[in-house]
């Protein structure tokens, strides 16, 4: 075995070893996509409290479910992430709406 | 002694002065209807000032003169006639213990559309005609309809043709719960929702005449006594409620159920503020 092999090798192995440990790390598990999901939905239940849901906030937790059937957690979380910022934003929408539709207002 | 009434005479002072302050805040806050809907209808006749009062009941195409145009021309054959026909017959149709919708209103229904919706003391609620026609099947034994789909844009299409020309008269009572709803229904129309942040009034106070993507938006005022409405994009007929709803979509909002309370009061205030114009429905927009 020549000293070239060897060296590439070994680097090879390394990479499996570096993959092998670092892979777990990656993939999104279950129990990660439920905490992002639970988040999302209570902010959603907020907004619908407060008479103010948005579509795509909707539209985004489905996304999440979904993606959450098919086991692809990573998107699952991304997709809940989003729908809890949209249902956030919805949030603050209405509460700052209950004094600002006075600015609209024709005089 | 002098220091002794100058104490007072000095807080007295300060209290009067503060209330110079409070008082016009209190009264500023207070609603005022009548005062409303003179502002409104003269916001929009001074944005509009070629337009006849009574024009901006055409929604868009009171705008300018090619859509008067087309207006004319589709009022000849117009696209909601088989609603108006099928609504006439459903109208005089018995229920199956004899009773017609006739039964259920003033004047037997005929002629009254411009007195809709009303606030009912005895509920404490405000009663819109596409609510009080579901009432009355439901007192009659039958099923409510869809507040979004053909029937009931047919039955209140006929109903609107008997009123047609005669002034909307929405009354407000002295009823401090008649005046929340109309303030309810004020705040609904003027409040951002939906992702796109807009309220009904971002389209049709600051933008009626203008263009969003092919349509061009109707002003408010007047706006409801046109209902229902045929739609070419819809390619039907369209009642209240389902403007309601598919406005509120297309600001990327949740529409709320047709007929809850915030759509109620949103109709009450919308049409106390079109009081005086003509009733015109039903209508056609493009």
């Amino acid at each position: 075995m020549s000293m070239r092999t060897s060296s590439v090798r070994n680097i090879v192995t390394a990479a499996v070893l570096l993959l092998a440990g670092a892979a777990p790390a990656f993939a999104a598990s279950e129990t990660d996509f439920k905490a992002a999901y639970v988040a999302a939905e209570a902010a959603e239940k907020e907004a619908g409290q407060l008479r103010n849901r948005w579509t795509t906030a909707e539209a985004a937790l489905k996304a999440a479910q979904k993606a959450a059937e098919a086991k692809n957690f990573d998107a699952g979380i991304a997709a809940a992430k989003e729908a809890e910022a949209l249902a956030k934003a919805s949030i603050f929408q209405a509460t700052s709406e209950k004094e600002r539709w006075k600015d609209m207002e024709i005089h | 002694m002098k220091l002794r009434l100058a104490i007072p005479v000095a807080t007295a002072a300060l209290a009067l002065a503060a209330l110079a302050f409070v008082v016009p805040a209190m009264a500023a806050d207070t609603p005022d209807p009548v005062a409303d809907a003179k502002a409104f209808q003269k916001y929009f006749t001074d944005k509009f000032p070629k337009l006849k009062p009574q024009d901006f009941v055409n929604g868009p195409y009171s705008m300018n003169e090619d859509l008067h145009k087309q207006w004319e021309e589709k009022e000849e054959f117009p696209p909601y006639e088989f609603a108006l026909e099928a609504g006439k017959e459903m109208f005089a149709t018995p229920f199956k213990n004899g009773k017609s919708y006739g039964d259920c209103f003033p004047d037997k229904g005929i002629g009254i559309r411009q007195n809709y919706p009303y606030f009912d003391e005895k509920e404490g609620k405000v009663v819109t005609l596409e609510l009080a026609l579901n009432r009355c099947r439901e007192a009659n034994g039958e099923t409510p309809l869809s507040y979004v789909r053909d029937e009931m844009a047919s039955l209140t299409a006929y109903m609107a043709f008997t009123s047609r020309g005669k002034p909307m008269n929405i009354t407000i009572p002295n009823d401090p719960r008649a005046l929340a709803a109309y303030e309810n229904g004020k705040r609904y129309f003027y409040t951002r929702r939906g992702q796109l942040n807009f309220s009904c009034a971002s389209c049709h106070v600051q933008s009626p005449g203008e263009r969003i993507r092919a349509e061009i938006l109707a002003p408010a005022l007047g706006i409801l006594n046109a209902m229902p409405i045929y739609r070419s994009e819809w390619s039907g007929m369209g009642t209240t409620s389902r403007r309601f709803v598919t406005c509120n979509s297309q600001t990327r909002a949740v529409p709320l159920e047709p007929q809850s309370d915030e759509y109620r009061d949103l109709e009450y205030y919308l049409s106390y503020v079109s009081n005086g114009l003509p009733i015109s429905g039903p209508g056609a927009r493009p």
